[in-house]
């Protein structure tokens, strides 16, 4: 192996944990590397799911039969741990969603629609997932406010100078961000856009899809007032996520979705609803999946968060410098030191498409694409870009991979 | 397994694109994207005096290799017919030509330039459009 990256978890001994590495990709090991799109799942998450579905299996809040309450107390169970794990003051502020596309729309809509108006300004950044932007750009629309974007430098790292100018014809009302960016890898100066936001008489409303999985999260040392995660991207399972929000904004909230759960009272007249969190959670949640999360974030505060950051980063680093040696690759981002473990790098001459193909029959797998940022990618002035991410169960030969794949592609494009 | 996408011919008219180029006063004319990829292919035609052949195509665009070949073979294949045999001409007429197995996903990049050849003769002739590109005036493959 060219490579000898020392790490402070042993990645090759937690990859045992994860079964879908038991199998080879046209004849070869899988090298996963698209954790930033999805992770993998430990058997631990798997058997969690599995056992409640035989064990516990009932609907929450209804019963007053045992199976019920069994069934409730893993579901709140699982939402504490979601507390814990962001450090949110008061487990009532977490709310089970799908996922942290549905989280933000929750803000987007349940607060935006009652709160903008013309005259106001919502602020994203060009380093948004589409999940944060689009919500907020149909919300300023619907409600006349403006929006505005905030824009990166050649680093792709935030211009916090640009913010007064975003502000200066309007009244800003959202401040929306994500705290590691998915394309770039990018961590962004959350701390810094909180008090500028609450300076404006703002929200701040954090992207933690990206960041929660790999970045330790405390809301309250952020000063954000909304906080979305996926499960799926955290070794837990597709189908739910969370929102934390600031308990006394999501009281004066009106509610997103509507049903059942949800009320207090329902009169032919009029309906109240129900507390917090209950309000904002319409319907049957996805009961086994929070319990998957739940299981998710145990696995994961076992292996521990900053041993998974700071191996994630080495890989990066790694990575950068062995694709940076390769002629015609074009790196994006932030210097190794200051950015997440994502890597995204062109071949010259070469579509990312075609790039990830060849890589493919080699079993290596990345993204390829906008990654759901086509303003960034038009600030980059590409199409799309190729990505490798990384996560707690990779390895250094899968950066090989990775760069003798890069090879091969160009080889082939001659 | 790459090698057999990637055969020769596609790879000479990725880089050798055949009626590459922007065609000014086209008398048929449109343009799509495939999300998923980035691609982007513009189309444009001019009939001959019987306003029904295709006398010269052209496209631009920009994108993988697969969705940039193909268009390019279906220059070649589309110039003399006319905007409703090519109406009619099923998609499987150029994924022959291309001859690679390809994934769903990959298809839409190798069907790209078909669809927009089609809705630019939709918009030009009203000459039908498939289903699944029916009432499309700028063709986004999703």
């Amino acid at each position: 192996m060219v490579v000898t990256a020392r790490t402070s978890l042993d990645a090759q001994k937690l990859r045992a944990d994860f079964p879908i590495f038991e199998q080879e990709i046209h004849g070869k090991p899988l090298a996963y590397l698209d954790s930033a799109v999805t992770s993998q799942k430990p058997r631990q998450v798997l058997d969690a799911m599995r056992d409640f579905y035989e064990t516990s299996n009932a609907n929450v809040h209804r019963g007053v039969y045992t199976l019920s309450e069994r069934a409730t107390e893993a579901f709140e169970g699982a939402r504490q741990k979601v507390a814990d794990f962001v450090n949110a003051p008061d487990v009532r502020e977490v709310i089970f969603t799908r996922q942290a596309t549905e989280a933000l729309n929750l803000v987007a809509y349940a607060w935006g629609l009652n709160n903008l108006g013309p005259g106001d300004l919502v602020v994203v950044t060009e380093l948004e997932h589409h999940s944060n932007f689009v919500p907020w750009q149909y919300m300023a629309e619907k409600t006349g406010a403006g929006f505005r974007m905030l824009h990166v430098n050649e680093d792709g790292e935030l211009d916090l100078s640009g913010l007064d100018e975003a502000a200066r014809d309007g009244n800003v009302k959202v401040v929306a961000a994500n705290l590691v960016s998915n394309a770039l890898g990018t961590i962004n100066p959350i701390e810094k856009l909180a008090a500028w936001a609450h300076a404006q008489g703002a929200i701040m409303v954090v992207d933690g899809a990206q960041a929660a999985p790999h970045h330790p999260v405390d809301v309250q040392a952020l000063g954000c007032d909304f906080f979305a995660l996926s499960a799926h991207k955290m070794c837990g399972p597709t189908g739910v996520g969370a929102l934390w929000g600031r308990r006394e904004i999501l009281e004066a909230m009106e509610p997103f979705n509507l049903g059942g759960h949800m009320i207090s009272k329902v009169r032919y007249e009029s309906t109240t609803w129900g507390e917090l969190p209950h309000k904002f959670e319409a319907g049957t949640s996805p009961i086994a999946e929070a319990v998957g999360l739940g299981a998710a974030i145990d696995y994961l505060n076992e292996v521990g968060i900053e041993a998974i950051e700071a191996h994630e980063q080495e890989l990066a680093a790694v990575a950068l410098e062995r694709l940076g040696e390769i002629e015609g690759v074009t790196l994006y981002g932030p210097p190794a030191d200051r950015r997440a473990g994502i890597v995204s790098f062109n071949v010259e001459g070469i579509h990312p498409h075609d790039v990830a193909q060849v890589l493919d029959s080699e079993g290596v797998a990345i993204r390829a694409g906008h990654h759901c940022c086509q303003p960034l990618m038009t600030r980059l002035a590409v199409a799309a870009t190729n990505r490798a991410s990384f996560y707690l169960y990779s390895v250094p030969e899968e950066i090989d991979r990775l760069v003798e794949g890069v090879q091969k592609t160009r080889k082939i494009f001659g | 397994m790459a090698e057999d996408l990637y055969r020769e011919v596609i790879l000479d008219h990725y880089k050798n694109p055949r009626g590459h180029g922007v065609m000014e006063d086209a008398d048929a004319q449109a343009e799509g994207v495939n999300p998923l990829c980035g691609d982007e292919v513009s189309i444009y035609v001019q009939f001959a005096d019987d306003g029904e052949t295709l006398e010269e195509v052209k496209f631009s665009g920009r994108g993988c290799a697969i969705s940039q070949a193909s268009t390019s073979m279906l220059m070649e294949m589309v110039v003399g017919k006319t905007a409703s045999e090519i109406a009619g001409l099923p998609k499987e007429a150029l994924l022959e030509e291309v001859g690679i197995p390809l994934t769903p996903v990959r298809l839409k990049c190798a069907l790209l330039g078909l669809g927009v050849l089609k809705v630019a003769l939709h918009r030009a002739k009203g000459t039908p459009l498939p289903d699944e590109w029916a009432g499309l005036d700028e063709l986004e493959l999703t």
